[in-house]
C-alpha cells in the first residue's frame, strides 16, 4: 500500500457535472455538480429521502443518470471496463445479503478476484486484513452465524483486499457503514476510514445519519436536500444551526467542542 | 478448506466401484473381474482376461452405454443444479427452475401424442429445442433495459412450467393408451436402452457445461454477495448470467431429451455437497459432479435390481429416494432455513 502524505496528493478523483437521477418518475436527484478528492473523508448528510444513498450509487453505476456526467479518474464511468475500476473503485454495502455458509476467509478471499497476486501474497494480504479489522479469531467461523457488527466488519476486510493493488488513489464507498455496530465499532470504522484517507491517500465517501460523527471525522461535508446540494464544506463552515433548522426541521443546540473546530450538536 | 481433501478419493473410489457394479449387475450376471476385463477390452481392443462373447456383446452394447449416460447425466444435472442454486442464490432451486425441463417436457408430449409415428430421435430432439426456447421465452419475460431480475425469472419460470404443464394435460387428455404410456414413461426418466450417440453427445455436453461453470466459479461466489456487489468486484453481471442459464439449458436439454425427466439429482446433490464441503464453487462444482454421476448410476443399478427381470424407470427410483432424504435434510435444517 502507499503511503502518501496529504499535502502532497489533493487531487480529484470523481468529478459530477449536471447530474439528475430520476427512479420512476420521481426525481431524486438534480443537478448535481461536485468534485471529490483523494486523501479526505467526504460525509453526505441529509434527511431520510434526501438522495445521498441515491447519489453514491449513481458514482458507482448502481443507479443511472438520467442527464449528467460522472468521471472517475478522469474517464466516464460508463466508459470503464469494470474489472479494471474494480481495483481502485470498491463499495462496502450497506446490507450484506449473504446467507451461504462461507467462512470468514472465504468471504474476504472474494476481494482477492479482481486483483493479479499469487497465492501467497495473496494469502498474506487477507491476513493482514483481518488482522487490521481484529478478525483473526473468526477466520473460520461461517459468516451467517456471525452479528451484525461482525459482518460488517467482515465485508469492510472484503473491500479493502480489493483496494489494495490500486494504482491510482483507491476510492472508497462507504453507505451507512455504522447503521450496524455498536458504539466503540463505530468510531473505530470512522477512525480507520480516516486514516485511509489521511495516510494511503484514499478518497472516502461515506453517508451517515449522524451529525456528530461526521463533523467529528469527515474532512468534508455535503449536505443534501430533496435531491439538491445545499451545502457542502468543512464540518464548522457546512453544519450551521440554519442549515439544520432547515434541512432537518430540527431546531439544535450547537456547542463548539473545546479547542477543536468541531461543532457540537444536540 | 483443508478438512475435506478426503472426500475427493472417497468420492473417485466411489464412482469407480459404482461403475464396475453397473456393468456387473443385470439380468445377466457377469462377474466383476469379467466385468472389468470386458470395459478394459471395450476400451483398448486387446484381449485380456476370459470375456465369453456373448458378455461381451452385452457389456459393449448394453451396460456401457447405460452407465457412461448415467454417469454424464448425473454430473450433468448435478452441477446445473448446483450453478441454478447460486444464481439464485437459493439452496432450494433446482435446474428446471428456468423452464427448461417442463418445456422439454411439452415438447416430447407433443411429438408423442400428435406425430406418433415419429419415432425416438423425433422425440428427443423436439425436447431438446422445446426446453432451448422456453428457456429463452422465461429470460426475455425477465430482462428489461436495466438487467435481468432474479425474482423474475424465477416468477416467469413458474409461470411457463404451469402453462406447458397445462399443454401437457391438454395433451394426455387427447392421447390414445399407446401414447399415453410413452408419455408417462418418458416424463418418469429411464437410462435403459442407451444409444451409443446419446452417450456421446451427453458426455460431450458435460465437457461444455464442466468446463464453463469451473471458469466460473469465482464469479458465482462473488454472486453469491449480492448483484450489486458482485459488480463493484469487476464483474458483468447480466453477462454471466445469459451466459449460465443457456448453458444450463443446453446441458439439461441434452439430458432430458436422452434420458427424459429425472429429478431430485440436480436438487439434493449440490446440497449434500455443499453440506460436507460449504458453498465455494470451486470444490462445489466438481464434488457435485462426482457424487450426482455416482447416485444417478446407482440408482440406475437399483432401478434394474429392484424388480428384476422387469425394470423401473430411474427417475422414479430418483424421486422415491431423493423426495424422503430431502425432507429429512429440511426437518433438519429447518430451524436454519426459517
Amino acid at each position: 500500500m502507499k503511503q502518501t502524505s496529504q499535502s502532497q496528493s489533493q487531487s480529484s478523483v470523481i468529478e459530477v457535472n449536471h447530474l439528475s437521477v430520476r427512479i420512476g418518475h420521481k426525481p431524486v436527484l438534480t443537478d448535481i455538480n461536485l468534485t471529490i478528492q483523494a486523501g479526505e473523508v467526504t460525509a453526505l448528510l441529509g434527511p431520510n429521502g434526501a438522495g445521498k444513498s441515491t447519489l453514491l450509487k449513481s458514482l458507482c453505476q448502481e443507479v443511472a443518470a438520467e442527464t449528467g456526467q460522472v468521471k472517475v479518474h478522469g474517464q466516464e464511468l460508463k466508459k470503464w471496463d469494470r474489472s479494471q475500476l474494480a481495483k481502485s473503485l470498491a463499495v462496502l454495502p450497506q446490507h450484506a445479503s449473504l446467507t451461504f455458509p462461507f467462512k470468514v476467509e472465504q468471504v474476504v478471499e472474494m476481494g482477492l478476484y479482481p486483483l493479479t497476486l499469487s497465492q501467497r501474497q495473496g494469502e498474506q494480504l487477507i491476513d493482514l486484513q483481518l488482522d487490521r479489522l481484529d478478525l483473526t479469531a473468526l477466520k473460520h467461523r461461517s459468516y451467517p452465524t456471525l452479528s451484525g457488527g461482525e459482518k460488517q466488519r467482515v465485508q469492510l476486510a472484503r473491500v479493502l483486499t480489493q483496494l489494495a493493488q490500486s494504482d491510482k488513489p483507491a476510492i472508497l464507498f462507504l453507505d451507512e457503514p455504522t447503521s450496524a455496530l455498536d458504539l466503540a465499532q463505530q468510531h473505530r470504522v470512522l477512525k480507520l476510514a480516516r486514516s485511509l484517507a489521511h495516510e494511503n491517500n484514499y478518497a472516502v465517501v461515506v453517508v451517515l445519519h449522524d451529525l456528530n460523527q461526521a463533523s467529528r471525522y469527515a474532512d468534508r461535508l455535503i449536505v443534501l436536500e430533496q435531491g439538491k446540494i445545499v451545502s457542502d464544506g468543512a464540518p464548522a463552515a457546512a453544519l450551521t444551526p440554519e442549515t439544520i433548522r432547515q434541512v432537518w426541521k430540527y431546531d439544535p443546540i450547537v456547542v463548539m467542542e473545546p479547542g477543536k473546530q468541531t461543532p457540537l450538536l444536540f | 478448506m483443508e478438512n475435506t481433501r478426503w472426500l475427493w478419493p472417497c468420492l473417485l473410489t466411489a464412482l469407480v466401484v459404482t461403475c464396475l457394479m453397473s456393468v456387473s449387475i443385470g439380468p445377466l450376471q457377469i462377474s466383476p473381474s469379467a466385468s472389468f476385463s470386458a470395459v478394459i477390452n471395450w476400451a483398448t481392443h486387446f484381449e485380456i482376461g476370459s470375456v465369453a462373447p456373448h458378455e461381451q456383446l452385452v457389456i459393449d452394447n448394453v451396460r456401457l452405454p447405460r452407465t457412461l449416460l448415467a454417469l454424464a447425466v448425473g454430473a450433468v444435472l448435478a452441477q446445473c443444479g448446483a450453478v441454478m442454486q447460486g444464481l439464485f442464490r437459493n439452496p432450494l432451486a433446482d435446474p428446471g427452475i428456468i423452464g427448461v425441463s417442463s418445456g422439454a417436457a411439452l415438447g416430447a408430449a407433443i411429438c408423442i401424442v400428435l406425430f406418433p409415428q415419429g419415432g425416438e430421435y423425433a422425440v428427443a430432439v423436439s425436447a431438446f429445442l422445446a426446453g432451448l426456447v422456453t428457456t429463452l421465452v422465461v429470460y426475455r419475460l425477465a430482462s428489461s433495459p436495466t438487467g435481468t431480475s432474479v425474482v423474475l425469472l424465477l416468477l416467469s419460470g413458474v409461470a411457463v412450467a404451469a402453462l406447458a404443464g397445462a399443454g401437457i394435460g391438454l395433451l394426455t387428455y387427447m392421447a390414445d393408451d399407446m401414447a399415453l404410456r410413452d408419455l408417462t414413461l418418458w416424463q418418469l426418466g429411464s437410462i435403459a436402452g442407451a444409444q451409443w450417440h446419446y452417450v456421446v453427445l451427453t458426455l460431450i455436453a458435460l465437457a461444455l457445461v464442466s468446463w464453463q461453470f469451473n471458469r466460473s466459479a469465482k464469479a458465482l461466489n462473488a454472486l453469491l454477495l449480492g448483484e450489486a456487489e458482485a459488480r463493484h468486484l469487476g464483474l458483468d453481471v447480466d453477462k454471466l448470467k445469459l451466459k449460465l442459464i443457456v448453458l444450463c439449458a443446453i446441458g439439461v436439454g441434452i439430458s432430458v431429451a436422452a434420458t427424459g425427466i429425472i429429478g431430485f439429482i440436480g436438487l439434493v446433490v449440490p446440497h449434500l455437497v455443499r453440506m460436507l464441503v460449504g458453498p465455494d464453487h470451486k470444490q462445489l462444482l466438481p464434488l457435485s459432479a462426482m457424487l450426482g454421476a455416482a447416485l444417478l448410476a446407482l440408482a440406475d443399478i437399483g432401478a434394474r435390481a429392484i424388480v428384476a427381470p422387469s425394470e423401473l424407470p430411474v427417475g422414479l427410483v430418483t424421486a422415491l429416494l431423493g423426495a424422503p432424504f430431502f425432507i429429512v435434510l429440511l426437518l433438519k435444517q429447518r430451524s436454519k432455513l426459517v
